[in-house]
């Protein structure tokens, strides 16, 4: 019977294809482009059914024949009736393909196509975006910036607008805090950047077609010495190709595993698939590659310094925040902003959700103070009391606060008494007991620039009111001050306050109302770090979720050898480097040092460089250019969208296109992972298609499909796309691993391309972060963190640290300290750089994250984001990277608004257009970092940057020996008018 | 009839550029006949944030005014166009029509408020149009209010009386009243942040030699161009804060109030904002204990 029916699927499949063809275009486009034979048959050869296809043209017989270019063989007819049925069951796929259920022989080539026209014919029906009144049809994507609606008409974007919620959409909640109802608008609010997408999609740097570096030849000269100085020239993609995957062979045969090297960016354009963490890893797998490691470089301070106190070590240090933003509005009397911005940085990714929360905060009374060098944006919208303090130095104001709630009294001693240990050899050092300086406020006074009766009011108001505290711009963690030298001792003397403070009471915990809105947090949908369909369980959180409900091939990297992206230059130019990992998996893990070259494999001789970005963002990137000349360097390839920064160093060039010119899903806001829970920024959980919205322009295509490309010259098709699957296809495989399945169709959801998760009802919300741990309670928030072997005491009971309490003096330290003595378990106060170039360069530089831009993406490339004043200021028709400095400063060197301005220090130069005023504190100028031009031109003082990378100015070493942290505010330049007529050689 | 007018909260508007943006990706590379030109990416700003400063040091204040075009009722670009190439339309947007003001450089003057742009590749003027293509579509709102995170900016459909009555209700105020151009933008809270502020903060010096602020006092200010006195409390921070001052120039005296007395601490001239700093007071001064 089964075996009758498999007869009759298989006598019907020429002519359902047929049939389908009529239908439908895009299966016919893609039977016009195929000329293979393809067999289906039964291991045992008793039933064979092979279709031939002409271009159009099908013909079918029932005989194995050695025309055939692919066979796909199964085990049994059983086998055979699964896989020929109407819906892929992919669990029923893959691991029929695992186990030899199901082998596929021949051409790659073929069988690629082959599945492409199963998967054609399976989403032929499928129909995306909606017809408008006025002719244009209406799709979604969605940004590091919010969500948007794109209207498309003729294959051109007219407009991009932020989404205002239908009627028919989920309802919103509501917070009631001291008699007040709280609803949020029902309008997805969007960054700045995110409303410049039209200017990014058809920007004249777009690279649009393949390029070679004029003097590279892979058979001849390669000339390293001249990247970054020669220009480029059209050539093809089968040209292109030819060079990658000759290279890649290459390599892999003439030095051995290892040679290959791919580097990604931390953020780019959104899309789980697409995604660094999904497709590239993926791709890298496949072909083997020495990974350049990122590291925690948003989390700096928490992840090698406050984590050690009480854990969280799954979120890389930082503090949780569930049910703060209720906590806050109903308890809080007052929030301390200590280098936090959120109305510029967003926390990440949100829009400006969390600004309405903040005005009703302004509105409920509640008090601002403001720690920061600069009058923030977050502060000239709030109002209150700016403290200017000089960087780098937070931690001695932070230690003087903490001294004077130990003379007063004014702690909450129980909980330290209950909760916490180490408070007595913390509390020698503070009183100085221990050193004989007592940590007071007149002590912190000349390192911090804060006079000493405003700590000590500072002090006073804390204790006395109940205060939230904004440590970082996400309110529970990151912020400029994490990435200074004295980052790490910062966000420990952070969360020791805290501790001091009662840490979970009502109305005293982490957070500026950035992050922890009352969302549904069972539903499941992966974050962009969930690993995506790269099947790589190591290097992502797929192993959580995503590998159990999506069914689909694992990928493992085959070589171990890794180097640290902070390290990437020195790698290349000394031959070898060392760091430490990220590793949240417990506090331990960034203890584990790592070497390059690791021994047995080959050093980097190929770099596969994803993006370009690292001139602007890496601190210390003048180390760069020599790495990318490095003779050892035989071979660099870029994937990039727009022709700037690295760009403009690689042998070759493979244009990339932008996310409205393919498809994707994904959720705003959502990493998942290290920042699980992190859509709480938003007002309502929003699930994106990312619909393909034009068709790429010029020859650029998607990552995967180039990667595909690549995949396919080496037989690899297959298995990289599963059987052909486009990025549609995954799509649709990600939809159904995901809860929406239980609440929408996928014909509904690709077709208007979102859905709003509704929130709990208001009496089911998660209970307040810490709440648990003050009232000596198991821990009873929806987190999956720690680790269970983590515990002390048992299961969910205290925090994973060896005493199971808050430790102000840690354990985990107290082992490392005599490693690495710069590391004490005892926080104390140590800034010994601080001092060390104040003659030569006086001025200490911060690079906060740009308010306009989304790190390089949208800066530059003539984006609308670039003709903002705000951001880069026109002077003589170049637009300039705007430098902040302070009246007096400004003064003393006869700058005024509008003045071009040469910042350096022994590294690099910099010019930028200077914005004097009141804003910046005497003594410290600030711009941002994530510049995306880099403009080396000739001037009487050698090579300087007219682009705007400040980051060719910053240090490039380490916090310490083991804190292998960044600390790019630790930055002294001098800043002096720059007369244009200075730009020609000397 | 009701009528467009555009209400601008001053208070609110936090320099994101959103509305820049949003109405920058309208006209970049979209030309609507009858309405508007295509505009170039740069050069034809149409709406304008300038940022306003008050006082220094850490009592700087900063707030942002959205300019664009005020769609006056009195409008003198009408006029000195002469030929109905700008216009009002019945539901009171002023509209330049692309065509017809081809050339019209000299339009760039009519506008005392610098709001209308050249489009250099079009040739010819060109206003914040209230997005009237849009309008007329169906759209609520213009790009700029639609983008705008914080509803700073909001559109008003409104016939004469109600718009009048909202405007004396709220206390809104327009741009240069005195050119008596009638503007259909309005401010809330432009009064507020064009007035001045006189600031400063008060210590005393302890037994022990150490600086102290001194909370919950109350300082007098004595303002020569303003009646009557003002007083006010410093906050936990010793900080004290008057605001509201209208006149451009005064001199002022601060005094100390305690137990009835009050006692001179500061004076100075007043130019706009004044920042009187950190100011010292003997211990005696501060009152009997």
């Amino acid at each position: 019977m089964n075996r009758s029916i498999l007869v009759l699927i298989l006598r019907l499949l020429p002519g359902a294809i047929r049939i389908a063809a009529r239908l439908f275009p895009n299966v016919r486009e893609h039977l016009a482009v195929g000329d293979w034979t393809i067999c289906l048959r039964l291991r045992d050869n008793s039933l064979a059914r092979q279709i031939s296809f002409n271009k159009g043209k099908i013909s079918a017989t029932w005989k194995r024949t050695d025309e055939a270019d692919a066979e796909i063989v199964f085990m049994d007819v059983s086998t055979a009736r699964k896989l020929l049925a109407p819906k892929t069951d992919f669990a029923f796929v893959i691991d029929a393909l695992k186990n030899f259920k199901i082998t596929q022989v021949g051409s790659d080539v073929a069988l690629l196509w082959f599945g492409g026209l199963i998967n054609a014919i399976q989403s032929a029906s499928w129909k995306s975006g909606t017809k408008m009144k006025d002719g244009t049809t209406r799709h979604v994507t969605l940004t590091n910036g919010g969500p948007v609606f794109v209207f498309v008409k003729d294959d051109k974007i007219i407009r991009t607008t932020p989404i205002d919620l239908a009627d028919d959409d989920a309802p919103s909640w509501c917070i009631e805090a001291r008699g007040q109802k709280f609803k949020p608008q029902r309008r997805a609010t969007v960054s700045p950047h995110a409303l410049s997408l039209k200017s990014l999609v058809y920007s004249d740097k777009r690279i649009l077609y393949p390029m070679k570096r004029v003097d590279f030849d892979p058979k001849g000269e390669r000339n390293p010495r001249n990247r970054g100085k020669s220009g480029y020239e059209r050539i093809s993609w089968d040209e292109a190709l030819d060079i990658v995957v000759g290279e890649i062979t290459r390599q892999k045969k003439v030095h051995g595993p290892g040679a290959i090297a791919i580097a990604a960016p931390a953020h780019h354009q959104w899309g789980n698939i697409n995604y660094y963490l999904s497709a590239m890893q993926r791709f890298g797998n496949l072909i083997g590659y020495t990974r350049v490691d990122p590291s925690p470089i948003s989390w700096e301070g928490w992840y090698w310094g406050a984590m050690h106190h009480y854990g969280n070590n799954m979120r890389l240090g930082t503090p949780s925040f569930y049910g703060t933003i209720y906590d806050c509005l109903e308890n809080a009397e007052q929030i301390v902003f200590w280098s936090s911005d959120p109305e510029a940085t967003s926390g990440v990714y949100a829009g400006f959700e969390g600004t309405e929360r903040r005005d009703w905060a302004k509105k409920l009374g509640l008090d601002f103070i403001h720690i920061d060098p600069a009058l923030t944006k977050t502060a000239q919208f709030l109002g209150g009391k700016w403290i200017p303090i000089k960087p780098g130095t937070d931690a001695a104001l932070a230690i003087a606060i903490m001294h004077e709630w130990m003379v007063d009294g004014t702690y909450d001693k129980a909980h330290v008494e209950q909760r916490t240990t180490g408070f007595d050899e913390w509390s020698a050092y503070v009183l100085g007991k221990e050193d004989g300086i007592a940590k007071t406020p007149e002590w912190q006074e000349t390192k911090t620039g804060v006079p000493a009766k405003d700590a000590r009011s500072l002090a006073r108001v804390w204790a006395a009111k109940r205060t939230y505290l904004a440590a970082g711009g996400l309110g529970a963690g990151f912020g400029g001050a994490c990435r200074t030298e004295t980052g790490a001792q910062w966000a420990r003397s952070v969360v020791m306050m805290m501790a001091m403070r009662g840490w979970g009471k009502p109305g005293i915990n982490f957070g500026n109302l950035q992050i922890g809105a009352p969302q549904d947090l069972n539903f499941y949908f992966p974050g962009y770090s969930e690993g995506g369909i790269s099947g790589d369980l190591y290097n992502s959180a797929s192993s959580v979720n995503n590998y159990c409900r999506m069914p689909h091939v694992l990928t493992l990297n085959p070589v171990l050898q890794a180097v640290p992206r902070q390290r990437l230059a020195e790698a290349i130019t000394e031959g070898h480097t060392e760091g430490y990992k990220w590793d949240g998996f417990s506090i331990e893990g960034q203890y584990a040092k790592y070497s390059y070259p690791k021994p047995g494999y080959s050093p980097i001789h190929m770099l596969y460089r994803y993006g370009s970005s690292s001139f602007g963002t890496v601190p210390g990137s003048d180390r760069l250019v020599a790495a990318y000349r490095h003779e050892s360097i035989e071979f660099v390839v870029n994937q990039s969208i727009w022709m700037e920064n690295e760009a403009q160093f690689a042998d070759l060039i493979l244009p990339v296109c932008t996310a409205l010119e393919r498809n994707d899903i994904a959720e705003w806001a959502s990493p998942g992972g290290y920042m699980q829970h992190s859509q709480t920024q938003v007002n309502h959980r929003m699930i994106m298609m990312l619909h393909k919205c034009i068709e790429p322009l010029g020859e650029s295509k998607s990552d995967y499909q180039i990667f595909l490309a690549i995949m396919t010259r080496l037989g690899y098709g297959s298995m990289f796309s599963e059987g052909g699957c486009t990025e549609l296809n995954w799509c649709e495989r990600i939809f159904n691993s995901t809860d929406l399945t239980e609440r929408i169709s996928w014909a509904k959801f690709l077709k208007k391309g979102y859905y709003v998760v509704p929130p709990p009802a208001d009496q089911d919300r998660p209970p307040v972060d810490m709440r648990w741990f003050v009232e000596g309670r198991d821990k009873d928030v929806p987190e999956a963190n720690p680790l269970p072997g983590q515990y002390v005491d048992g299961f969910l009971k205290g925090l994973p640290t060896q005493s199971g309490k808050f430790e102000f003096v840690p354990s985990s330290l107290r082992r490392m300290e005599k490693f690495d003595p710069a590391r004490p378990a005892v926080n104390r106060y140590r800034n010994d750089k601080g001092d060390e170039r104040v003659g030569r360069f006086p001025l200490q530089l911060v690079t906060n994250h740009p308010p306009y831009s989304f790190h390089t993406q949208t800066d530059g490339k003539n984006s609308h984001v670039s003709m903002l004043d705000d951001h880069r200021l026109e002077v003589d028709g170049y637009r300039y990277w705007v430098l902040k400095i302070g009246q007096a400063d400004a003064g003393a060197r006869g700058l005024k608004y509008g003045d071009l301005v040469r910042v350096h220090n022994e590294r690099a130069s910099v010019i930028c257009a200077a914005d004097v005023s009141p804003m910046m504190m005497e003594g410290v100028v600030r711009g941002s970092e994530s510049c995306a031009v880099l403009d080396l031109i000739p001037s009487q003082v050698g090579l300087v940057d007219r682009g705007g990378c400040l980051n060719l100015l910053t240090p490039a070493r380490q916090m310490t020996k083991t804190a292998d942290g960044i600390m790019p505010n630790s930055c002294w330049v001098e800043v002096e008018k720059w007369d244009k007529g200075q730009e020609r050689a000397a | 009839m009701k009528c467009w007018a555009l209400e601008i909260d001053v208070k609110r508007c936090i320099n994101c550029s959103n509305c820049v943006l949003a109405t920058k990706d309208e006209y970049v590379g979209n030309v609507f006949p009858g309405y508007s030109a295509e505009q170039p990416p740069e050069g034809v700003e149409t709406i304008k944030i300038v940022r306003h400063v008050r006082g220094d040091g850490s009592f700087t204040d900063v707030s942002y005014i959205p300019k664009t075009c005020n769609h006056c009722d009195n409008a003198p670009c009408i006029k000195a166009a002469g030929d109905g190439s700008i216009y009002k339309r019945s539901d009171g947007i002023v509209m330049i029509d692309p065509v017809k003001a081809k050339n019209r450089r000299d339009l760039l003057d009519a506008c005392p408020y610098g709001m209308i742009l050249w489009n250099r590749t079009a040739q010819t003027p060109q206003n914040w149009n209230f997005d009237a293509h849009l309008l007329d579509a169906g759209w609520t709102e213009p790009r700029c209010a639609q983008a705008c995170p914080t509803n700073a900016i909001r559109a008003l459909k409104l016939d004469d009386e109600d718009l009048a009555k909202r405007v004396e209700e709220e206390g809104l105020s327009t741009l240069r009243p005195e050119l008596n151009t009638k503007p259909r933008v309005f401010y809330r809270g432009l009064d507020d942040v064009l007035r001045h502020m006189v600031t400063g903060n008060i210590h005393e010096v302890a037994e022990d030699g150490r600086q102290q602020n001194l909370a919950g006092v109350e300082v007098v200010l004595i303002d020569s161009a303003e009646g009557g006195k003002r007083s006010a409390k410093t906050d936990a921070f010793g900080d004290f804060r008057f605001d509201g001052l209208i006149a451009e120039v005064s001199t002022i005296e601060l005094r100390l109030r305690r137990n009835g007395a009050e006692v001179p601490i500061a004076s100075g001239q007043r130019g706009g904002s004044l920042n009187l700093g950190t100011l010292r007071v003997d211990r005696a001064a501060a009152g009997a204990r």
